[in-house]
């Protein structure tokens, strides 16, 4: 193995990583917005709004994110005749709307979680269903929600790699390529950098959500803040995993 | 139209039916309260009080009624109808805009507090006055610093919910539910959540505003030194049935009915 060929090919990275970190962010943002939709339209009353709602989230739960992602990259084009730009944003449309769909349900939950005593009291006080839900359900909702939608963050920047599947030069296009030079022989070094740089990308994600759910703790007067040294009691009951 | 016979009532209830499922709660159910009048219902757990603030308050609703006009099942409020709402003449189940508008004028008060956990003190007593009487923000503010202070929590308008002992929520939401300004005040065992200690200050707070307002307040307790201090009627439940009714003194001292007697007696050996 040469390492000396590894850090010089450093440079050759930060394009790929650029790419990585956008198809994460702007897919990440698509599957919130899915995520709210959705998880609001699974929570009505209405058969109408919950139906079809309950239909997406199912097809995009119960189908293969890799065949979504060849559908919007290739045969959406032929069959469509929609013609994506780039391949980058087939991708993102792809992982957005199957992150969407599971994170809908993280939505739906912790709406459900809100008290029951909750909505009559905002109903005794005259409340109009609009005002119910952006005063009262969904600040109380959120921090419940914060912890999964992390975990799904997560999980989204990992699938990110499938990109490069459908011919998008990401992190782990990258290091095929360059490893795959000279016969393969720094293949090994070239997964093994990129391992760590997905596991530095995930951790500064589980920081960064860290903070976001002891903001919102706070604003609902929760202190979330962890004693230093010890675990918060979460972790220490489930473990770090 | 139909309308209630006497037009001094503030709360009619016209043989209300109400069934959750097949449990039938309330079987043709009517009774009137005076503006200003202060009605305590008593009677063991399924006897249907909560139930009759619930169907005030808009919370549940009542059994609809095949025709309205000859069969009654329906609450009237000030007048007016709660549970249906006048079309074409004729009597139709509320929607909910007709009781958006028709329980303005009501407030209740939650055994189990209910404040909004997202919001502070202040903000808890501020926000619906601005969101649905259309307040300014000073002067929401300004009432709702005059009622924390007349229910003694002047000091805490900046904490949240949770750092409040019961006591204390409880104390909060009666400011939040007057803040409304409301002509009818719907207490729901309000003191039952509470420890021993905690009791007597809420009770405090409520017969202050007993005693200075001519809020309406339909009253369902366990208190009897509290019900007989401040109602001026007494109405014993069982099985969704008015068993007796009477002035506080009547009820207390000499109830008539057998099971009058016998709630009684189990309440107050408690």
């Amino acid at each position: 193995m040469d390492f000396q060929e590894v850090v010089d090919s450093l440079p050759r990275y930060a394009e790929p990583l650029l790419v990585t970190v956008q198809v994460t962010l702007a897919s990440a943002a698509l599957a919130l917005v899915v995520a709210f939709a959705l998880g609001l339209m699974t929570s009505s009353k209405r058969l109408a709004v919950r139906t079809p709602a309950r239909a997406f989230v199912e097809f995009f739960r119960g189908s293969s994110v890799v065949v979504q992602l060849f559908w919007f990259a290739f045969a959406m084009p032929v069959v469509l005749g929609i013609q994506f730009d780039y391949a980058i944003i087939a991708g993102i449309i792809a992982l957005g709307l199957n992150y969407g769909a599971y994170c809908s349900e993280v939505v739906r939950g912790a709406i459900a979680a809100v008290p029951p005593g909750q909505l009559e009291a905002s109903l005794a006080v005259n409340f109009t269903p609009f005002q119910r839900l952006r005063l009262v359900v969904l600040p109380q909702a959120w921090p419940e929600m914060i912890p999964s939608l992390c975990a799904f963050a997560i999980m989204l920047l990992k699938a990110s790699a499938l990109v490069s599947l459908i011919s998008v030069t990401d992190l782990t296009a990258m290091a095929g390529l360059i490893g795959g030079q000279n016969g393969g022989q720094n293949l090994l070094a070239h997964y093994g950098l990129i391992l760590v740089i997905y596991f530095v990308l995930a951790w500064l994600i589980w920081t960064g959500m860290r903070a976001l759910e002891r903001r919102a703790k706070r604003g609902i007067g929760i202190d979330a803040k962890p004693v230093k040294g010890r675990l918060t009691p979460a972790v220490a009951e489930k473990g770090l995993a | 139209m139909p309308s209630p016979t006497s037009n001094e009532s503030i709360i009619r209830f016209d043989r209300v039916d109400k069934s959750f499922g097949d449990l039938k709660v309330l079987d043709g159910l009517s009774f009137d309260v005076d503006p200003g009048e202060r009605v305590t219902l008593i009677g063991p757990s399924g006897s249907g009080k909560t139930t009759i603030l619930r169907l005030l308050m808009t919370l549940e609703h009542v059994t609809p009624p095949k025709d309205p006009a000859a069969d009654g099942g329906v609450i009237w409020v000030e007048g007016k109808p709660l549970s249906h709402m006048e079309k074409g003449g004729k009597l139709v189940v509320a929607n909910e805009r007709h009781l958006r508008q028709a329980r303005k004028k009501i407030g209740m008060v939650f055994q189990s507090f209910n404040l909004f956990p997202n919001m502070r003190v202040l903000r808890n007593v501020t926000e619906a006055q601005v969101h649905t009487l259309g307040r300014s923000k000073d002067e929401a503010e300004a009432k709702a610093r005059d009622l924390l202070e007349l229910v003694g929590l002047s000091s805490k308008v900046d904490n949240y919910p949770s750092q409040l002992s019961g006591g204390q929520q409880q104390r909060v939401a009666i400011a939040r539910a007057l803040a409304m300004d409301p002509d009818i005040l719907l207490l729901d065992e309000v003191t039952s959540a509470l420890d021993p200690e905690l009791v007597a200050d809420v009770l405090g707070v409520l017969r202050d505003v007993a005693d200075t307002t001519s809020i309406t307040m339909l009253i369902v307790t366990h208190e009897m030194g509290f019900a007989r201090d401040v109602s001026n009627r007494v109405m014993m439940f069982d099985r969704g049935q008015i068993v007796e009714e009477g002035a506080p003194d009547e009820i207390f001292s000499d109830p008539r009915e057998a099971r009058t007697q016998d709630f009684l007696r189990a309440v107050l050996a408690e």
